[in-house]
């Protein structure tokens, strides 16, 4: 400091200060913003298991209740338990694997046609016209004793129907 | 008078011709506060909750005194501030006004138009009715086909799984807060940009270097056209408002979608284009390219300013005009095609849908608009600023195309329908 004139405020010291001090308004600054981005997103985040369906294993009935070729709608539990013509189950979720709109089931041409955006599916979930990317989402089937269980708690994707998905007793 | 200060002292006479700018920003400055007004009054009898909000919504209509008028206002207004807003678009892009030096104007335009939007959106899911849960259901479903991020996004604007309790909070914040607070500080960005460059846009004078324009005060010329402007939209919502009912349907049923499930008649060109496209083509890619043609505008070269003049000259309007006819050709044509190809068994069953479906034909469309590009630049001998012009009207007029197809000529499963029969099975 000791060879520094009064008036050097344009001297080669000067800048260096202001430089940092100029740097360190701007890294508390970005500092700040991080933790007020952290602390807001922390807040907003979606906890664990918040708005889950909380929906678990529900009995369909006995296996003789459902005849083969039918649909038989679980509206509670969103999904369709379908009986091949073979005696083989499949419990398809009844969201549409497009953008989630609840397909109905029609009878007369035996196909699940979306309301939203005109996808079909056939009995086993397949897709016969798109938009839709995939076939219908299922849910695990066990039988015991006699009785349909579905497991509604655990989707499983697929892209298209293949025989090892079908629950026989 | 706070509100003159937006104005200059005085404005040029020809600013003052009602064609020049239909008067649109300014109907759509009464709308929002109309709908200020209205929305606040609302909230005195809304509770925002799964098990509350479609009560308290019938409640304001059934026992409020006036409380249908006020929703039915609030309703209205908000479907004419989103029309006006995009008839606003339409009139500054025909008019050259997107160019510099209105060009930072222009994109602080665009972000409002999607805040307008977004706003309505939110708008939307509060009643809680079987439209409000199947349109969010549907369009925060849209979120999962981001590549990497879906899951998580979709799980941000649900906080949670499925569209509930944290999905109506999360909403009703951004409807009543967020967006309005944005809107009106970026309104008052927009109105100072239109200041800083220059006015309204007008026509360019040949032969004169420095055309020297005739001002008049703003007080009264400029007030005088304002105000009946401002009372006419205020008249015609509150007429509107008092013959036609907004919509309430049923109560949310998450057990089941209505058939047909149609999103408001704004989202409509995106649900058709749903219909054809693979999702994340529909979602993703045409958006992400539509946003990006429409900022990119005022940035390219085009060897020449704008005239100021509708739509640049007359060569402008006959290649836009040709533009137009040709979308109104087109369009109906592929939605048609599209139908009786989707419903036979799928050609090359070996290609991932995502190519049949979404990259096949997006490629496809581009081609039609290289196609009507140079067409404009070789048979109607278009500038390049006038063969960007009719690139836009004919993708304008195909979205509005798509719009109203999907509005009329769809009914149950959303199949092709003629619309006497769309409405017969409502």
């Amino acid at each position: 400091m000791t060879d520094v004139p009064l008036d050097s405020h344009k001297g080669p010291q000067q800048p260096d200060r202001r430089n940092f001090l100029s740097l360190a308004w701007k890294v508390l600054g970005l500092a700040a913003a991080a933790e007020f981005l952290g602390v807001v997103g922390a807040y907003l985040w979606p906890r664990r298991g918040e708005g889950e369906g909380g929906r678990g294993i529900v009995e369909a009935g006995p296996v003789g209740e459902f005849t083969p070729a039918s649909v038989t709608p679980f509206p509670q539990g969103r999904f369709y338990l379908v009986r091949l013509t073979d005696g083989g189950f499949l419990a398809l979720s009844s969201k549409c694997s497009h953008l989630g709109c609840t397909v109905p089931w029609n009878e007369k041409d035996k196909t699940f046609p979306c309301p939203c955006h005109a996808s079909v599916f056939d009995m086993r979930g397949n897709v016969l016209s798109p938009p839709a990317p995939r076939a219908l989402d299922l849910f695990p089937i066990t039988i015991e004793s006699g009785v349909v269980k579905v497991d509604t708690g655990r989707r499983i994707q697929r892209e298209r129907f293949e025989d090892s998905q079908v629950a026989y007793l | 008078m706070l509100l003159l200060h937006l104005h200059p002292r005085a404005v040029p006479a020809e600013a003052l011709a009602f064609p020049r700018t239909f008067g649109l920003g300014g109907i759509a400055v009464v709308l929002f506060i109309l709908l200020a007004v209205t929305g606040s009054l609302l909230l005195f009898g809304y509770e925002p909750s799964p098990e509350r909000a479609y009560g308290s919504v019938r409640e304001i209509i059934d026992q409020a005194p006036f409380g249908a008028f006020v929703r039915n206002v609030h309703h209205w207004a908000a479907n004419g501030f989103l029309l006006v807003a995009f008839l606003h678009l339409l009139r500054v892009l025909y008019t050259g006004a997107h160019h510099p030096p209105r060009r930072a104007n222009w994109i602080v335009g665009l972000v409002l138009l999607l805040l307008v939007v977004a706003s309505n959106f939110t708008g939307y899911l509060l009643p809680w009715d079987q439209l409000a849960y199947w349109a969010v259901t549907i369009a925060t479903g849209m979120l999962e086909y981001v590549p990497l991020l879906g899951a998580t996004l979709l799980r941000a604007a649900r906080g949670g799984s499925e569209v509930g309790s944290k999905t109506l909070a999360l909403f009703f914040v951004m409807h009543v807060a967020i967006l309005p607070i944005l809107l009106f500080v970026l309104t008052a960005f927009h109105f100072w940009l239109v200041r800083k460059g220059g006015g309204v846009i007008l026509p360019r004078r040949e032969g004169e270097d420095a055309p020297r324009r005739t001002l008049v005060s703003t007080s009264p010329n400029l007030v005088a056209r304002e105000g009946p402007a401002a009372l006419m939209t205020l008249a015609v919502v509150l007429l509107i408002a008092a013959i036609l009912e907004a919509p309430l349907l049923a109560q949310a049923n998450p057990g089941m979608s209505p058939n047909p499930a149609k999103a408001p008649w704004y989202f409509m060109g995106l649900q058709e284009l749903l219909v054809h496209l693979h999702p994340a083509f529909a979602v993703l890619v045409v958006p992400l390219l539509a946003a990006a043609l429409l900022l990119a505008l005022p940035y390219l070269r085009y060897g020449e300013a704008p005239s100021g003049a509708y739509f640049h000259s007359r060569t402008g309007a006959r290649t836009a005009l040709a533009a137009a006819a040709a979308a109104l050709v087109l369009t109906p044509a592929y939605v048609l095609a599209d139908e009786a190809f989707r419903r036979t068994p799928p050609w090359l069953p070996s290609l991932p849908p995502a190519v049949r479906t979404g990259f096949v034909p997006v490629v496809l469309v581009c081609a039609v608009l290289v196609v009507v590009y140079l067409a404009a630049r070789r048979l109607f001998s278009a500038s390049r600023l006038e063969a960007v012009q009719a690139l836009l009207t004919f993708l304008i007029v195909a979205f509005v195309v798509l719009t109203v197809t999907g509005s009329l000529f769809r009914g149950q499963a959303m199949a092709l329908a003629w619309p006497w029969a769309v409405a017969a099975v409502r």
